[in-house]
């Protein structure tokens, strides 16, 4: 007889812990087959709350310590990635018709998303930052600066590669990320929280919901702690409701325009301009002279 | 009077002691140093005379085990001022000393008259030091005079008995405040009459308030009492207190103070810990290099 | 109860602290061309020796003419596959280097050593971090140059020769190879002749993360070595750290070639403090600007210049911390300056102390403590009285060796400290923010460290003015040389 085997139960990663949602809410996930594969936490605003008071918290030392270590740090996420592949690649399979080949490319081009980040922690502040020379005894430069809690909305497909892609902009600049899972394949953020868990990222820095992500809009876009959205495209609808639950606390918003074979290509996810919305331009004078 | 400091590199100079790498017979004698370097405190509300003669005797015999040579008692026992009385009976004679804190010690939010009071009680109870602390609202609103005509008061009503002055340095925050108040305090205790070798301290923290002693504070406090030595040839002391936990961080504090002041401060007329825990992880260390085994924590009294 | 106000002063001393940890070094060291460890044609050899005890480390190979063109060769035919990588393919390579280097960090420390004489304090703490550092900061700028070069469609230059100097081994190596590799170029590196081991330990690494073969080749030899690997007509670019003299050599040499030439030369920099600077943290800065690597730094604080009123407290407050530097075996982990390079490089250093006597400054040698019987050992020095027309003034000792003067006001302590053919750093120490911005605007130097100095990160550039040479290492700059523009 065929061992029976130890099924995993998926939870959320919420300020460095896997927890239930506290409102005992799942919602089930079916394969390809229409079988029950796992039940995923329906995650309620009070979830979101809690993550956002423990991203808030996690925020200051992820912002102050060097570019250099959170390179480190990313480039170890991707070490971890890297070494789950098997695991990621059968997650997508799950529930999205794909081929091994194809899925084990979307965990491949996520991998390598995420080096491509971590080689951007000090570097962007070169690129996008500068010395500003103005008409007068002054030394001017302007440093771009982290916002602080950066809320991610993560595409529908690719379920992983979409994740990694929006989540690694906001967060290789020093903000502290809650990402919201994909509903029709929230596996892959559900076993995101793992990887975070093993890599030295620090409690509160990235955070992990599933549920419906609908359900959430309204309550991230008016929860004033949060500073940026980035999403992936939406309806409408769903904009209007994003961009103006936002306007109440001045929130940065965007809203990503890839899409499909788009999320493959890292000069379009990894680009520096993807970063630059989740940052501040500060602009620092000083007099010259003896 | 102000005395420019720079963070960053006061931070370099203080990381670099912590690369000093201190081995068999340096490492026995530090840690022995460092055993005798210890005022061994309590300063809790649930502090009792049972408590407090426990920690006495602990202060003149840290460990019961057989060694060679023996191990030297701890410099002094620190109290509050209601306990003075069972810990100079208890102490009285053994070379260990009494140290009470005072003046309305750990906030100092009182009115002047009753920390003066608080000290004249402890004294005459047998202290033989005072660890008291400076007004550091005063301080952060500018009112120097103030905090020095206090200190000065303090000192006067200690008679013969020492002197530490508490500077609080988690409250001051800037290194440049440490510096401020500690060359603020030692001129302020040198108003009251000529200051002999120990007989006045300054001390980083009441332990009451995080962060308590660091390195870079302490290195700030040195060059403080390095630059009055050199000025006039006394020498006051210095007792980092509060977080020093370890034996690996108390020798890391006397090559500190070795490689700024010397080898003449490293005795209990100069320097002190102010700690508790560490005493045990002194004895574990010390008992480990004579033995090679790693002790167990139920190896040693608790104090 | 009265307390002795007697001190008794406790003999408290730091009892040897060697490092212990144990490595092997191959007795015959060979080439490393086309991804393989190879015999010299030219069956040429040559020691290498540990300065702190003169003792023989191992042979290293000594590369002739034909096997500098085999290196060559190699790194030709390496470049198609190479710089046709994705950016994000080369970024992987230099990332494993980087763990590599991380995971081997003491085995490298403990190498660089024993055949530099640099302390192990050094090697460990500073030098084999900022190596790995390199790497990884590099490794993300493979997939991301068309941000450093906007609009200028950046593509490799091709094949390098880097030759580097002995005072940072594994550092140098690391500054010209990580960013080579980034751009698409493959490489010849030649190391120093006194210091090959852990370039050649490298390789190894090299080898461990599947670095396609000849795209770094190692060729180890003397001077002739480095001459014909510049001369070769088949490299397009060259990269030299070291002696002034040497950079000018090498700019003749290949004038009218087309090569690309960067050059990180000499320096005798000035290093200022004034009147209103954190003193005590000023000499923290005067000794690490001069003392740390045993004076052997390109950008070494040489020249002291302090503002007349602190004079005495300054000499006062540097003989004292000079006191507490130990010289000694640089595998003892208490050691602050190990042993001066080569023999060569000593007599240099004492005849510019005898010099600097002769002239009439005063020479201020106060370091007790017994020196090991063998070994290259020079105690830390300072003069005082030096005039800016000093030979000791002017010249790069590349030694433990400071030279002080005096100035009044801030133009005149620029304007001497202007006054060299060099400009590779200064610092500059001020209490005063307008003064510190002021200060680094005039001064004619590729880095100024104000209230610091000797800092050193893969994501900051470095590199001098005037006959300290030219073109960046570190930082986007430091892209600049390993790539061509369309259109420039």
């Amino acid at each position: 007889m065929a061992r029976l085997t130890v099924a995993k139960t998926y939870k959320m990663y919420i300020g460095g812990k896997f927890a239930r949602t506290e409102s005992g809410r799942s919602i089930a996930i079916k394969n390809l087959q229409g079988d029950v594969a796992a039940h995923i936490c329906h995650g309620s605003r009070k979830d979101f709350r809690g993550a956002v008071e423990c991203a808030t918290d996690a925020f200051p030392s992820w912002t102050n310590i060097t570019g250099y270590l959170r390179g480190q740090i990313l480039y170890r996420m991707a070490e971890m990635l890297e070494g789950r592949r098997d695991e990621f690649a059968s997650a997508i399979q799950t529930t999205q018709k794909m081929t091994v080949t194809a899925a084990r490319k979307e965990v491949d081009a996520s991998v390598d998303c995420l080096v491509q980040f971590a080689g951007w922690t000090d570097k962007f502040q070169q690129v996008l930052g500068c010395a500003n020379p103005v008409a007068g005894a002054y030394y001017n430069f302007t440093v771009p600066q982290a916002q602080g809690v950066v809320v991610v909305i993560a595409p529908q497909t690719p379920s992983l590669l979409g994740l990694i892609a929006l989540l690694g902009a906001p967060l290789c600049a020093g903000n502290t990320v809650i990402a919201i899972g994909s509903d029709i394949n929230p596996l892959p953020a559900a076993i995101l929280g793992e990887v975070c868990q093993t890599s030295d990222i620090p409690t509160g820095v990235i955070n992990v919901l599933t549920g419906s992500q609908a359900e959430l809009y309204e309550h991230i876009a008016s929860h004033r702690q949060v500073a940026g959205i980035y999403s992936a495209s939406l309806a409408k609808k769903h904009r209007v409701v994003i961009e103006q639950g936002a306007a109440d606390s001045m929130k940065r918003v965007r809203f990503s325009t890839l899409d499909n074979e788009a999320w493959y290509d890292g000069n379009a996810t990894a680009s520096p301009w993807n970063i630059e919305p989740f940052v501040e331009m500060k602009t620092i004078w000083h007099p010259s002279a003896c | 009077m102000r005395h420019a400091i720079d963070t960053v590199m006061v931070e370099q100079r203080a990381a670099s002691f912590t690369t000093r790498s201190i081995k068999t017979k340096s490492k026995q004698q530090g840690l022995r140093l460092a055993l005798s370097l210890i005022d061994l405190t309590t300063l809790e509300g649930k502090d009792s005379p049972e408590k407090v003669r426990s920690l006495c005797r602990k202060a003149i015999t840290p460990w019961e085990g057989d060694i060679e040579p023996p191990l030297p008692s701890v410099a002094a026992v620190c109290v509050y001022p209601s306990l003075v009385k069972v810990a100079k009976r208890v102490l009285d004679g053994s070379g260990v000393r009494v140290a009470s804190v005072a003046t309305g010690f750990p906030s100092g939010q009182y009115p002047l008259k009753v920390r003066l009071e608080d000290v004249v009680e402890a004294v005459n109870d047998g202290a033989d030091e005072i660890d008291m602390v400076i007004n550091r609202g005063a301080f952060l609103s500018g009112c120097f005079d103030e905090v020095a005509d206090e200190i000065a008061q303090v000192r006067s009503a200690c008679g013969g008995a020492h002197l530490k002055i508490i500077l609080e340095t988690g409250e001051l925050e800037t290194l440049e405040n440490v510096r401020l108040a500690s060359d603020l305090a030692i001129q302020a205790a040198a108003s009251v009459g000529p200051i002999a070798d120990g007989e006045v301290f300054i001390k980083t923290s009441t332990g009451k308030v995080s962060p308590a002693a660091t390195m870079p504070v302490t290195l700030v406090m040195l060059e403080a009492i390095r630059d009055y030595y050199e000025e006039t040839g006394v020498r006051i002391g210095m007792k980092p207190a509060g977080g020093i936990k370890t034996a690996k961080q108390a020798l890391h504090y006397l090559v500190m103070v070795k490689e700024t002041l010397g080898n003449d401060w490293i005795n209990p007329h100069l320097f002190r810990f102010g700690a508790s825990s560490l005493t045990n992880d002194v004895l574990r260390q010390i008992v480990k290099q004579l033995t090679g085994h790693y002790t167990a924590t139920y190896d040693f009294s608790e104090a | 109860m009265t307390i002795a106000t007697q001190t008794n002063a406790t003999e408290w001393d730091y009892s040897p602290a060697p490092d212990t940890t144990k490595i092997t070094i191959e007795q015959k060291n060979k080439l490393f061309i086309g991804g393989k460890f190879v015999s010299p044609k030219s069956r040429s050899w040559f020691p290498t020796i540990n300065p702190a005890t003169e003792k023989k480390l191992a042979d290293i190979a000594c590369a002739g003419k034909v096997d500098v063109h085999s290196a060559v060769s190699a790194a030709k035919s390496a470049l198609p596959k190479w710089s046709r990588l994705s950016g994000t393919e080369r970024a992987k390579y230099l990332y494993r280097i980087a763990r590599r280097i991380q995971e081997r960090a003491r085995e490298f420390a403990i190498l660089e050593t024993m055949d530099g004489g640099k302390p192990i304090k050094e090697s460990r703490d500073v030098d084999i971090p900022l190596v790995a550092q390199h790497f990884f900061y590099y490794a993300g700028w493979a997939d991301k140059l068309a941000y450093a070069f906007p609009g200028a469609a950046p593509t490799p230059v091709g094949v390098c020769a880097q030759i580097i100097p002995w005072n940072f081994p594994l550092l140098m190596a690391s500054w010209k190879l990580a960013p080579a590799l980034a751009c698409g170029n493959t490489c010849i590196l030649k190391p120093a002749e006194t210091t090959s081991l852990t370039a050649l330990r490298l390789a190894e690494v090299f080898q461990e993360v599947g670095l396609p073969d000849g795209v770094v080749n190692i060729i180890t030899g003397k001077g002739d070595t480095g001459r014909f690997l510049a001369e070769h007509p088949a490299v397009n670019k060259v990269a030299f750290t070291g002696s002034t003299e040497v950079g000018k050599l090498l700019m003749r040499q290949t004038a009218g070639t087309g090569k690309k030439l960067t050059l990180e030369l000499g320096g005798k920099s000035a290093n200022i403090i004034f009147a209103d600077a954190a003193i005590d943290q000023a000499v923290e800065g005067i000794v690490s600007g001069i003392y740390f690597n045993q004076g052997h730094v390109c950008c070494a604080g040489s020249r002291l210049f302090v503002e007349e009123p602190i004079l005495e407290e300054v000499i006062h407050k540097l003989t004292r911390r000079l006191s507490t530097l130990r010289v000694g075996d640089p595998l003892d982990k208490n050691t602050d300056l190990g042993a001066v390079n080569s023999k060569e490089q000593l007599k240099t250093v004492e005849r510019y102390i005898r010099c600097g006597v002769a002239e009439g400054a005063e020479l201020h040698q106060t370091n007790t403590g017994e020196l090991p019987a063998k070994g290259y050992w020079c105690n830390p020095c300072f003069f005082t009285d030096v005039q800016p027309s000093h030979t000791i003034a002017r010249e790069e000792i590349f030694g433990p060796v400071l030279s002080i003067m005096t100035f009044r006001t801030p133009e005149e302590a620029i304007s001497r400290a202007n006054n060299s053919p060099y400009g590779l750093a200064a610092g500059v120490w001020t209490d005063k923010g307008a003064k510190i911005f002021e200060v680094a605007k005039k001064l004619d130097a590729g880095i100024v460290w104000c209230n610091t100095y000797n800092k050193f990160d893969a994501a900051s550039p470095f590199g001098g003015f005037k006959e300290s040479g030219f073109g960046r290492e570190g930082g986007m700059q430091g892209l600049r040389p390993y790539v061509r523009l369309g259109g420039v």
